[in-house]
């Protein structure tokens, strides 16, 4: 094993000059009949949609309502049948959940998932920025790698389920909601393009402090003028693609009208200033919030706010303006001094209170979206009822991006996004014991169960 | 001397008195040899004195009470006296005067120990060489750094100080509690064991900074590969020999009576790697990749030191065994991994795994808002690995102390213990726990009742300075328009 070991070490040198999968293939070629059946492959790919039912477990459905010995039959990739008294269809894989508990896969709505593998260091691990300020034509969806190990470390806690996009820039690009199950992109995609993600200019210095304004030309009212330039451009290249739409919907009803050039950075913003996508606005502080949502109104875009850190400051402004929040800013340190220590912890309980529609982002480092269900936990510790917390990382997202329908709960019709567990899915010590991604179920291993089978008794 | 580089950070400056500070200059002129044999302790600021008589005793009522080295006692007293724990036991008698809090329901632990942490400091890494012995963390706490209250409310009471890992052999570590509010001088651990950060792999390369110093025509601060580290390890060792023999053969001829001698000239970067090298300060050593682990203890163990942690040891499950034969700790995170190459093999069973085989293990914060939920992270190796609730908390008291030198006075709750406790509303390592109450030395330094309560008074506070300011703006300004603008 230790030579086994050493040459998949040194393979793994390799992810340096990108050959990632080229990495992870030689390890399993290396490592046949090891201790795991799917040794080696970081994710190993779920089964076909079968008809599976989930037996005797304490069902948390999400709704509100619990089903202690409750059923769930899923066929087809949807869930079937939900209660304490349902036919199990003949044929159906039984899963036997007695003494476990049963509940909707998460959702982490602000990750760059399959986007950045090794943040440091590894630039060529790192497609999450692309170069320029309006990039709304690029998608997360063409970068996302189905086979990054963070997919498989971050389902196995229960999210099943992640919004990534992409960021920098002025207009980032278009993120990708995706299953944390599937071998290719398109088998991941849930709607491969969601959200528009936007970065507005900000006022100031760029967040940088001091120094941001000695290199922005040393006075604020420089500062102000180059952020104005930047939003100037912005709306210009908003207003370009109506007009753009204008035209082709002109000449699609008339024909003899000079035909529109095709421009694809221009088509891109279609779907968003239609309002048929919404926009992901990056915005911690205030008045970056308030700005946001004024300048999405002048826009007659559809904003979603990221970040939301003082969204409690002018959470009366949010619903009024009903706009929704995705917080990431839960386990960060408070921004100011003085601000209570809890701040950031007693977020969410601020803004369910306040009557805000928002849902809880792990806010992670990649690779550390496996904190969702803690950090919605440690919410609750702060205010959140259990109901509330478990909302805020399923249903409420889902609801945020449009697919309340489809996920976020156990309820007949919905995708059979479920996770089995030992106890409190917001528990760090909860063990998961299956999981069901789309209908499929998901193999539980992972690129760190692996590395645990093989050297947990290594002498 | 650019080499060595001291001098007194104004920071401490505001922490001690003159006449320390003019003692502390004088120490650093190295005029008296006899300073080269004296304690840390002689030469840092004044440290507190150990207990602490005037404080009153503090009875907590009915808890259920997690000694970690001692087993979990359900509604059970605990009494400090004189900053001391006194008594465990049911129904306990509360001497004259005794603060008493009860705890019904309530849980209560060790205060938390974090043994790698960068709070309170104004700066992290003197990394201009591959050998920085000679600076030292404690010459620039900063006592009102906020973290110190935000950890507080997280149960921390002890925090091991570290200079950063931009270099091989870094500066000198510094054992903190926490006493938001008082001077740096009274925060400081007296008479604490001496230890000194190591650094291996990328974060001492530093590939990247190379790639740019490099491009712009300049060449780059050696080592830069993990082949140099060995050699920066190895040659400072044998310096640190050849200085020690140098001493040694000098106090032997002033003992024999010789005079006329001229003492050896003072090294301020060699005399800690002699202390090293006597067994009289540890390494701790940041290090990620096995084979960078292994090298440090083999090389170490050639000049007689045994590495007392390795820090983060990400990799250490790879070589468990090896760790354990060695003797060495380990101090890790739960679960970060994969933000850079170093990273990439690190898995959450790692504690598991290392403690199976032995090695005392324990997870860090060294980051301000992570040391604030130890608690949850601790919580995690439950799952991975499945640690019991016990090996779990021990990893974020008991083992600390223990890696830090500090056994016998923090970490558990035993009696003739530091009376350092953290009172939770709930099972501690539980995500809807929170801290209720952190107690040093039978004091208290955070308390959730007290700081919501102060919350309204310092928002009535503010209001009061704005508008006594918005009235001070009218008067000198003149006239102030309703939205605020002046005119």
């Amino acid at each position: 094993m230790t030579s086994a070991v050493s040459s998949a070490h040194s393979e793994r040198r390799g992810l340096v000059h990108g050959a990632l999968m080229a990495g992870a293939f030689a390890v399993a070629i290396m490592m046949p009949g090891s201790a795991g059946a799917q040794l080696g492959s970081y994710n190993p790919p779920p089964g076909p949609q079968g008809t599976f039912a989930i037996r005797g477990g304490n069902v948390i459905t999400g709704t509100g309502t619990d089903i202690p010995g409750g059923t769930v039959v899923i066929s087809g990739g949807k869930i079937t049948a939900v209660g304490t008294s349902v036919s199990i269809p003949a044929g159906a894989q039984i899963i036997d959940a007695k003494g476990l508990n049963v509940y909707p896969g998460m959702m982490d709505a602000g990750t760059s998932m399959g986007l950045s593998e090794i943040p440091e260091g590894v630039p060529q691990t790192v497609d999450v920025s692309e170069v320029g300020s309006f990039n709304p034509n690029v998608k997360a969806f063409y970068g996302i790698d189905p086979h990054s190990a963070h997919i498989g470390t971050t389902r196995v806690v229960g999210v099943t389920t992640v919004v990534s996009r992409p960021s920098g820039g002025i207009i980032s690009g278009q993120a990708a909601l995706i299953n944390l199950a599937g071998d290719t992109p398109p088998a991941m995609a849930i709607n491969s393009a969601v959200a528009l993600a936007i970065s507005l200019p900000r006022s100031g210095f760029a967040g940088r402090g001091f120094r941001g304004l000695a290199q922005q030309g040393g006075s604020t009212a420089d500062a102000n003028r180059q952020r104005d330039v930047r939003l100037d451009s912005l709306k210009q290249l908003l207003r370009e693609a109506e007009a753009y739409g204008k035209a082709l919907d002109a000449y699609a009803k008339d024909n003899t009208l000079p035909r529109p050039t095709h421009d694809v950075v221009l088509a891109s913003l279609l779907p968003a200033i239609h309002g048929e996508m919404p926009v992901m606005f990056t915005a911690d502080r205030a008045n970056d919030i308030r700005d946001a949502v004024s300048f999405a109104e002048e826009m007659h875009l559809k904003p979603i706010i990221v970040g939301g850190e003082d969204a409690a400051q002018v959470a009366p402004f949010l619903k009024q303006h009903d706009v929704p929040v995705v917080v990431t800013a839960v386990l960060k340190l408070p921004s100011r001094e003085d601000d209570p220590y809890d701040i950031n912890y007693s977020l969410p309980a601020k803004l369910q209170q306040a009557g805000v529609r928002y849902a809880i982002a792990s806010g992670a480092e990649p690779g550390e979206e496996r904190d969702l269900p803690y950090v919605a936990g440690m919410a609750s510790a702060f205010g959140l009822s259990k109901a509330d917390a478990l909302r805020a990382i399923t249903l409420s997202p889902a609801q945020i991006f449009g697919v309340g329908d489809r996920l976020g709960t156990i309820e007949v019709g919905k995708m059979a996004n479920v996770v089995v567990t030992t106890g409190d899915l917001l528990e760090p010590r909860t063990d998961t014991r299956y999981l069901f991604i789309d209908g499929r179920a998901v193999p539980l291993d992972t690129k760190h169960s692996d590395l645990y089978r093989m050297f947990k008794d290594r002498p | 001397m650019p080499r060595t580089g001291h001098h007194v950070h104004p920071m401490i400056i505001r922490h001690t008195s003159f006449a320390e500070n003019v003692m502390i200059r004088l120490l650093w002129a190295g005029a008296a040899a006899a300073v080269l044999a004296a304690p840390a302790a002689a030469q840092q600021a004044k440290p507190a004195s150990a207990g602490t008589p005037s404080v009153p005793p503090m009875l907590i009522r009915n808890a259920t009470v997690y000694t970690v080295t001692k087993g979990t006692l359900p509604n059970t007293d605990l009494l400090i006296e004189n900053g001391k724990i006194a008594r465990i036991g049911p129904h306990l008698t509360a001497p004259a005067g005794a603060t008493i809090i009860d705890a019904t329901g309530k849980s209560v632990t060790p205060g938390i120990v974090d043994p790698h942490s960068h709070s309170m400091v104004d700066a992290v890494n003197e990394g201009t060489l591959s050998v920085t012995s000679m600076t030292r963390m404690q010459d620039m706490l900063n006592p009102t750094d906020i973290n110190i209250y935000r950890e507080l409310a997280g149960g921390v009471t002890t925090i091991n100080i570290f200079h950063g890992s931009a270099n091989v052999i870094g500066g000198q570590s510094v054992l903190v509690k926490l006493k938001w509010g008082r001077p740096a001088s009274e925060m400081v651990i007296p008479d604490q064991p001496k230890s000194i950060k190591f650094a291996l792999g990328e974060n001492v390369t530093q590939k990247n900074e190379q790639e740019m110093e490099q491009g712009a025509g300049r060449t780059f601060r050696y080592p830069s590969t993990r082949m140099g580290q060995e050699e920066v390890v190895r040659d400072a060792f044998t310096r640190a020999l050849d200085y020690k023999a140098t001493w040694d053969d000098y106090n032997a001829r002033v003992k024999k009576g010789e005079k006329n001698l001229v003492a050896p000239r003072r090294d301020l970067e060699l005399e800690p790697l002699v202390e090293v090298l006597e067994g009289k300060r540890y390494i701790h050593s940041h290090s990620y990749r096995s084979d960078e682990m292994l090298m440090l203890m083999n090389v170490a163990k050639e000049f007689g030191v045994t590495v007392r942690t390795l820090q983060h040891g990400l990799e250490g499950y790879k070589i468990a065994s090896e760790i354990a034969r060695n003797g060495t700790g380990v101090s890790t995170f739960a679960d970060s991994w994969s933000y850079k190459i170093e990273a990439y093999d690190a898995i959450p069973y790692n504690v598991a795994i290392m403690m199976r085989h032995g090695v005392l293990t324990t997870i860090n914060s060294d980051d301000d808002g992570r040391a604030r939920r130890l608690n949850v992270d601790a919580e995690k190796l439950m799952r991975y690995g499945g640690l019991t609730e016990n090996e779990a908390l021990s990893t974020i008291t008991y083992n600390g102390a223990a890696q830090l030198g500090l056994g016998s006075r923090v970490g558990s709750l035993e009696v003739g213990k530091d009376g350092d406790v953290a009172i939770w509303s709930g099972d501690p390592l539980s995500v809807y726990t929170t801290c209720e109450t952190t107690i040093i030395d039978g004091e208290i330094f955070f308390d959730k009742q007290r700081d919501l309560a102060m919350r309204d008074q310092m928002a009535k506070e503010r209001a009061a300075l704005e508008a006594e300011d918005r009235a001070q703006n009218r008067d000198a300004r003149g006239a102030v328009t309703p939205n605020g603008d002046h005119k």
